[in-house]
């Protein structure tokens, strides 16, 4: 798929920050390496190089053996993962898009997740479910849904969401060396993103938050794709106001330390997610940081996620639905009015 | 139908006889503690269809793997399980295997490569493929059983846990356990075109064969035939074991959907029974009553020793969500 931003074709290809998609090719490559246990499932995933060139290379370095193609059935190579995890392997399962993790949710849900508890810590099941989402691309509705609400609800899984190539790349290996279920939930638009802080940021632990920019009047909250919208809010409609932005890059678990002390700052906070609004992450969010700080707020915790519909195919109708710089700072703007 | 059997085999046999009674006397005492209501929840026992715990497991090493069912505690136990831990975890004690956390549908010991029952039907049969897979790419000479009902094998992870084993050739074994009913519904009623063997047959299996599930030998010759294909690499097999489910699909089913003429014919066919007269005709009546004795009073002992386990203390009930 075409990148976003075009990368700058005059500076030299060693100088170019490494992008999203190469976070998870050096991740994967560097825990292959590591641990001849690693092994990578799905469908494509081996000589095609995955449909958005994830694993690309992995095949040729790594062989048949290790890079394991599936035919198109979710259910039995979920299935098949867990079972292998089980028997020592730390298998790295791809789900093409994460609307078709609902075609395969048993193994993720009832088998991977509840397992180690339902032995009494008898088994341990090191397993990634590498998955994508992303809307704004027209993909309709079954290829576009943000289902991070789903995994997260469910009690055994950890669910993790970069949203820059550092992050994808420490995260992605501290899920293949967790020896319990991840679900890791790329963002496809922005696989072709440079990271241009790749080295100077921190290398976080899963379950810590990022302050990404610092800020006094109200804080922002997002994770994925929105981290980069919520951003642009800020630089481009909010540049008058000063905005904390909190990237929480993992929701379970999650860091509410950092989001608590970003909030008891400011006062104000809304959180901001591609999924969609009803019954979602931010609902979540926003109640826990209300309890722990009601008597420090300024006023509600709202959330703001895509509206509460299947994603629409028609451009304007999917920019309509789904968050945005514009939509953020409107909602920001009318917070601090309350 | 009798067991025939030579004089070379009788030793084997009244192993076989010593296993079966243990899984039947744990079953029993199962059922029985359910009625008394020292049991919570669901219960599926396993009676009358002993000799195919015993047959396919016999075949196996302790590194293999198995995954079962909700009615899996034949399984198990012929696997390696300990039935004190089994019989404490069913009472939802702190020293079950599963320290209460998981009950009759979920006990699992991986020492003894028991990758667990399962409460989903069908579910286990990708995990054994996964389990074989593993055995494969990590070079041992592992196989992997899944062991299911007939109840499963219309489901979706049937067909892709056929598929991807025979793709990948992975060293498992199906073995179904045909008893005829799923849940309250008998089979052959719910099922139409080919065999369930020329089903398998037709993703490629190296082997499938239907065997005399009440014929522990006959389980066990079967089996060593898959499992020496699947650990020379010639990819999976299936066995189809006729057998019959005695109890109800739960413990507390009243079954008015039994035919009770078939049901005395299958009861003619105990393989308990069966083995217990082989072995009474091979002169080995006394060693034979004395193995099915010996197998109550373990499971007398697992159930008292169960009944006067302290429960968990609530404090544990947060542990072992997450991996540290």
């Amino acid at each position: 798929m075409p990148p976003e931003t075009a990368a700058p074709g005059t500076v030299k290809k060693e100088q170019r920050p490494p992008r999203y998609i190469d976070g998870i090719r050096r991740a994967l490559g560097a825990e292959m390496e590591r641990d001849e246990d690693v092994v990578v499932m799905g469908v494509d995933v081996g000589a095609g190089g995955g449909v958005y060139g994830a694993t690309k290379g992995l095949y040729e370095r790594f062989g048949p053996e290790r890079v394991i193609d599936s035919p198109i059935a979710e259910a039995g190579l979920l299935g098949a993962a867990v079972g292998g995890a089980m028997a020592g392997l730390r298998p790295v399962a791809e789900i093409m898009y994460m609307d078709f993790l609902t075609v395969c949710l048993d193994p993720v849900v009832n088998q991977a997740a509840k397992l180690r508890y339902m032995t009494g810590g008898g088994v341990e099941i090191p397993i990634v479910f590498r998955t994508q989402t992303g809307g704004g691309r027209s993909s309709g509705a079954q290829h576009s849904q943000s289902l991070e609400g789903i995994v997260a609800h469910v009690p055994g899984l950890k669910v993790y969401l970069p949203s820059n190539a550092r992050d994808v790349e420490d995260l992605l290996s501290a899920a293949i060396r967790d020896d319990g279920p991840v679900v890791f939930v790329e963002n496809r638009r922005l696989y072709n993103r440079p990271d241009p802080e790749y080295h100077e940021r921190e290398s976080l632990p899963p379950g810590r938050a990022r302050v990404v920019r610092e800020g006094s009047d109200l804080t922002l909250i997002a994770w994925g794709r929105m981290v980069e919208e919520a951003s642009r809010a800020c630089e481009e409609e909010l540049a008058d106001l000063s905005v904390e932005l909190v990237d929480i890059r993992t929701l379970v678990p999650l860091d509410l330390d950092t989001a608590a002390a970003s909030v008891a700052k400011t006062g104000r906070a809304l959180v901001v997610h591609e999924a969609v609004e009803a019954f979602g992450p931010g609902a979540e969010i926003a109640m826990r940081l209300t309890e722990r700080l009601l008597f420090e707020i300024e006023g509600p915790i709202r959330r703001l996620g895509a509206v509460t519909a299947p994603t629409p195919y028609s451009p304007p109708l999917e920019e309509a639905a789904l968050p945005g710089a514009a939509t953020i700072a409107a909602a920001t703007r009318e917070l601090l009015e309350i | 139908m009798m067991v025939t059997v030579s004089t070379e085999a009788t030793e084997a046999l009244l192993e076989d006889l010593r296993a079966m009674a243990r899984i039947r006397a744990f079953e029993t005492r199962v059922a029985r503690q359910f009625r008394e209501g020292n049991i919570p929840g669901f219960v599926h026992v396993s009676i009358g269809q002993e000799a195919v715990a015993r047959g396919v497991c016999s075949a196996l090493r302790e590194h293999d793997y198995i995954t079962t069912t909700h009615r899996g505690h034949g399984h198990c136990i012929a696997k390696g399980a300990d039935p004190v831990g089994m019989m404490a975890e069913l009472f939802g004690r702190a020293s079950g295997t599963c320290g209460g956390k998981g009950g009759s549908m979920h006990i699992a010991d991986p020492r003894f490569g028991i990758l667990g029952a399962n409460g989903i039907v069908a579910a286990g049969l990708p995990l054994a493929v996964g389990a074989g897979l593993a055995a494969q790419r990590r070079g041992t000479d592992a196989v992997a059983v899944a062991f299911a009902g007939e109840g499963s094998v219309n489901g979706g992870p049937f067909h892709e846990a056929l598929t991807l084993a025979v793709l990948w050739q992975a060293p498992v074994v199906f073995a179904i356990e045909n008893n005829q009913f799923s849940e309250f519904t008998r089979s052959e009623e719910i099922w139409r075109g080919a065999s369930l063997v020329q089903r398998a047959l037709d993703y490629g299996v190296a082997g499938a064969e239907r065997v005399d599930g009440q014929d522990v030998g006959a389980v066990r010759e079967a089996t060593e035939r898959a499992v020496k294909a699947a650990r020379k690499g010639k990819g999976p097999s299936l066995i189809e074991a006729m057998t019959y489910r005695v109890h109800g699909h739960y413990e507390g089913d009243a079954t008015p959907y039994r035919d009770e003429a078939e049901f005395q014919e299958w009861l003619d066919r105990d393989p308990i029974e069966l083995a217990l007269r082989a072995l009474r005709e091979d002169g080995r009546g006394t060693d034979a009553e004395a193995a099915v004795a010996a197998a109550e009073e373990e499971m007398d002992r697992a159930v008292e020793q169960g009944l006067a386990a302290p429960y968990p203390g609530t404090e544990t009930v947060m542990e072992d969500v997450y991996a540290s």
